[in-house]
Order: structure tokens, then sequence, then C-alpha cells
């Protein structure tokens, strides 16, 4: 398997890697460090090639997308945009922590835009829950019937006209990429 | 007047934060603001297709770029900040990274469609705040909101990273904003913190978390509302504020706004017009006594 830092290198949004000057900007501003590593910690892994501790690891799915640490950073690095490289990397190798929801939060939430050309809160989150955990789903319950009540989760998804383009567009690219 | 694209969004438009769709565009109507809803657009993926799939989710946005550049070109503008940052990711990375643009490219002729990166990519705040003459805004008030206390929450991706011309970390245009319409802007030194997004779902706690912080620093401050420009966070701070109740045996009843919908209060639109009835912690309280002081 070729090395790490190529591969992170290569995708659009990794090549900052090899800037960091591992000066811990970003880890002081992360509300994601302190329940898992930190982007300095998860920058300096991979430059020493630590793969599957990376990779199948819990760190990078806590990542919030917040985008302090690439507001801040001195080197102009986009840590975020690294975290997102690396999801990919780790989705593309089928990987991704088992331990964290989020991948598989992720997935379902790109299979409802596949499906209708828009996404479906609704179906999203009840499709998540009964997948992880049917009895956290129960807990939401409340949630779910206050949102539906004040109107604001319509049980039926929207389906664009256009979604059959969206799904040819979306197969080039994947044939295009030569990924799954 | 000024027309847009308007690119709603799928929460904005009929989910979590549909109310935010409604008052959006009559706030536009009032402000003579033609925000023109693009055709059959189709979800941006917003941030999980671009942590999965950073060519695909290049393309979900290249394909509403390009039904908005076949349309007229003028400036597609959102009122959420994920789809804000989405779309306009797309327009720098197909610019930054030619391989990448390419590849969008022949995936898009499959549908017969191409574009030409020419389509600006805006928030609504930042229209109504430089686009919109704060005077003529002021000359349209109809309600005066003096005495109300407001928290501008402005979160992470209407700000970071840095798009448009606020501060990503000490912005301004929710405040003048606020301040446009008479209410007072209390300082919130959370005000660019992340409520957790859609980790929400995902990793409750770490999000019940920092929504507790923000909450926290609102009322400490003394704010009679929140106001924010991005349903995710509305639905976090709103919805799941009784989540944090019950989890921090806490006690918040904080009103959680969109700022169009504070907006469209001083400019006399009625609660129904605003999807007031559809916020969870009801902000009625708060807004009866200037609902009743209307001309
Ligand atoms: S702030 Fe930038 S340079 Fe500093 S450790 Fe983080 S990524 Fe590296
Ligand atoms: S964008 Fe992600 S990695 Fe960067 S500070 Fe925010 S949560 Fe941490």
């Amino acid at each position: 398997m070729s090395n790490l830092l190529e591969e992170v290198y290569a995708i659009p949004g990794g090549e900052g890697v090899a800037l960091c000057i591992q000066c811990g900007t970003c880890s002081a501003s992360c509300p994601g460090a302190d329940r898992g590593l930190s982007p300095r910690q998860i920058i300096g892994m991979v430059r020493a090639d630590m793969r599957e501790e990376i990779l199948s690891g819990d760190s990078l799915w806590l990542c919030a997308s917040c985008y302090l640490c690439t507001v801040r950073c001195p080197r102009d690095i986009r840590p975020t945009d690294l975290m997102h490289a690396l999801e990919c990397l780790a989705v593309r190798d089928g990987v991704s922590s088992k331990r964290t929801r989020t991948p598989l939060m992720y997935r379902t939430f790109i299979n409802s835009v596949i499906n209708n050309g828009r996404v479906h809160e609704a179906g999203l989150v009840t499709r998540f829950y009964m997948r992880t955990n049917p009895l956290a789903a129960l807990k939401m319950l409340r949630l779910g019937l206050a949102l539906l009540s004040h109107g604001r989760m319509p049980l039926r998804a929207r389906k664009i006209n256009g979604r059959r383009a969206v799904r040819t567009i979306l197969d080039k690219a994947r044939a295009l990429a030569g990924t799954q | 007047m000024r027309r847009y694209n308007y690119f709603p969004g799928c929460s904005c438009s009929e989910g979590t934060g549909v109310a935010y769709g409604l008052s959006t565009q009559a706030v536009g109507k009032a402000l003579d603001i033609e925000l023109v809803e693009l055709a059959d657009w189709n979800c941006c993926g917003s941030t999980p297709y671009g942590s999965l799939d950073v060519m695909g989710s290049t393309c979900l946005s290249a394909r509403n770029l390009a039904l908005a550049e076949k349309a007229d070109g003028l400036d597609v503008v959102t009122p959420c900040s994920s789809c804000y940052i989405t779309l306009n990711k797309a327009n720098s990375y197909l610019k930054e990274y030619p391989e990448l643009g390419s590849a969008v490219d022949e995936a898009l002729a499959a549908a017969d469609l191409e574009y030409g990166r020419g389509v600006r990519v805006r928030h609504l705040a930042e229209i109504l705040s430089e686009d919109a003459e704060p005077d003529v805004i002021r000359s349209k008030v109809k309600i005066s909101l003096s005495g109300l206390n407001v928290a501008p929450y402005y979160g992470c991706q209407l700000v970071r990273p840095r798009l448009g011309s606020d501060d990503p970390e000490c912005p301004q245009s929710l405040d003048s904003l606020a301040e446009s319409a008479g209410a007072k802007v209390i300082p919130f030194p959370l005000k660019t913190h992340c409520c957790g997004a859609s980790l929400i779902i995902s990793e409750e706690s770490l999000a019940l978390e920092l929504i507790r912080k923000l909450l926290d620093s609102a009322q400490q401050n003394g704010a009679h509302c929140i106001v924010t420009a991005c349903p995710l966070c509305q639905a976090n701070l709103d919805a799941y504020q009784s989540r944090v109740n019950s989890r921090f045996k806490t006690n918040y009843s904080l009103p959680v706004l969109f700022f169009t919908q504070l907006m469209g209060v001083a400019l006399g639109l009625t609660p129904k017009a605003l999807g007031l009835e559809k916020n969870i912690v009801s902000p009625m309280k708060a807004l009866t006594p200037y609902f009743l002081s209307r001309p």
C-alpha cells in the first residue's frame, strides 16, 4: 500500500499537510479536540505514515466543520478540508471507524440526496436511528413529534424533476474517479 | 428592485428551517428584493457529501451553479450557512484544482449541462447588510423593537472560512441588522462558537455540551432571544433546548429566532407570514408587546 502522505497530498484539500509547523493553534481552537486526537496530532501522524491509527480512528469524525482552525492557521493550511480529505480516504478504503456513528449518518444523508435530489430530514433521522440504536429512537420521539406538530418535519420526501440528471452526473463522476 | 437567484436549500424550503424560508421571502418582499427561486435545484450535499466524496460533492453544487448561469447568471443567494459554504467551496475547488474541474465538466456534460465558473454565491445576511442600504431598512421599520435584548448568534459557516467581508471571529452584520430593527444587541462573547452542527445526530453528547454553553452565555448576558442565520444552528438551539434541559438539569426557555423573523416583526409583518408558530420555544411572550403596538 502506498504512502499515506502521498495519497493525502493528492486529494483536493490535502496538500497543506506538508506545510504544518505543528504550532498547535488549530488544536487549541478545536471544539472536538478534547474528545479525540487534535488536528495537530492528526497531521503529525499522517506525516509519520500512521495509516491505520488515523483512517480507522474516531477522531476525524468528531470534526464539526467549524472552520476555526482554518481561519487561524498561520500556514493557511485549511485543516478542515484536510479532515474531509482523510474522511474520504477512510471511506474509500472501507476502513472507517465502527465506533463512531458519524460515517453512517453521513452515508444515510448522501443516500437521501442520491435518491431524491434533496435531503429528507425526517427520513434521514429515522433511518439513522433505526440502524444504530432503535432505543435511542424512542428517546428522540418527543423531539420528532414536536418538530412534526410545528410543521417542521414533512413525512413525505420531496423528489426533484431532475433527479435522473443528478444520478447521471454522479454516476459519471464516480466512473471518472474510478471509485466504488 | 434588486434581483437574485434564490437557493433556499432543503432545510429552509420545507424542512426544519421552513420558517426561515417563509420569513426570507416575506422580508425580501417588504424590502423590494426579488428572490427568484432557482428552478429544480438539488441538495448541495452539505458537509456530509464533501466528507465522503469530494468529486460527487463538487458535482452536486456545480449542477446548481450551472442552472443559475443558464437562467441569467445573477448572484445566487442562500439563507443557509451550510449551502453558502458548500456552493462556494465548489466554486473555489473548480478553479483551484483543474483536474477536478475537467472531471466535473465531463460529468455535467453527461446531463447536457455546462458551468463556466461565473456565478457568485452569497449569503442572505450579506445581501441584507451590504446590498440593502441601512437607511432604507430603517425607513421601512414600522415597529421599533426597543427594549428587546438580542444575542446575535453567527455560528461558524456564515463567517468561516472568510468568504464575505465580515470578521470570522468578531462579525458585525447581524448586530447591525438587529440594531436597524431597533433592538438592543447584548454582548455575546460566544457568538461565533460552534453548535455542533449535524453531529447533534451522531455525537449528541458533544453537541449538547456546545449548545449548553451558548444558551448559558446568552442568558447570563440578559438576552430575551437569540437570533441566528442558519437553519442548523436554529434547530440545535431551539428544538434541542429541552434535551439540554433534561441532560444538564437546567431550565432554559430562550426563544431562538431567524434574523429574518426578527426583522419581519420590525417591518410590520404578521406572525404567520414569519412562521413564528413554528418555533419550538415560543417567542410570542417576548414579541407580543411589539405586535400589539402595530400601527
Ligand atoms: S495551526 Fe496550522 S501550522 Fe499550526 S499545527 Fe495546526 S495545521 Fe499546523
Ligand atoms: S473545523 Fe474541525 S478540526 Fe477544525 S477546529 Fe473545527 S472541529 Fe476542529
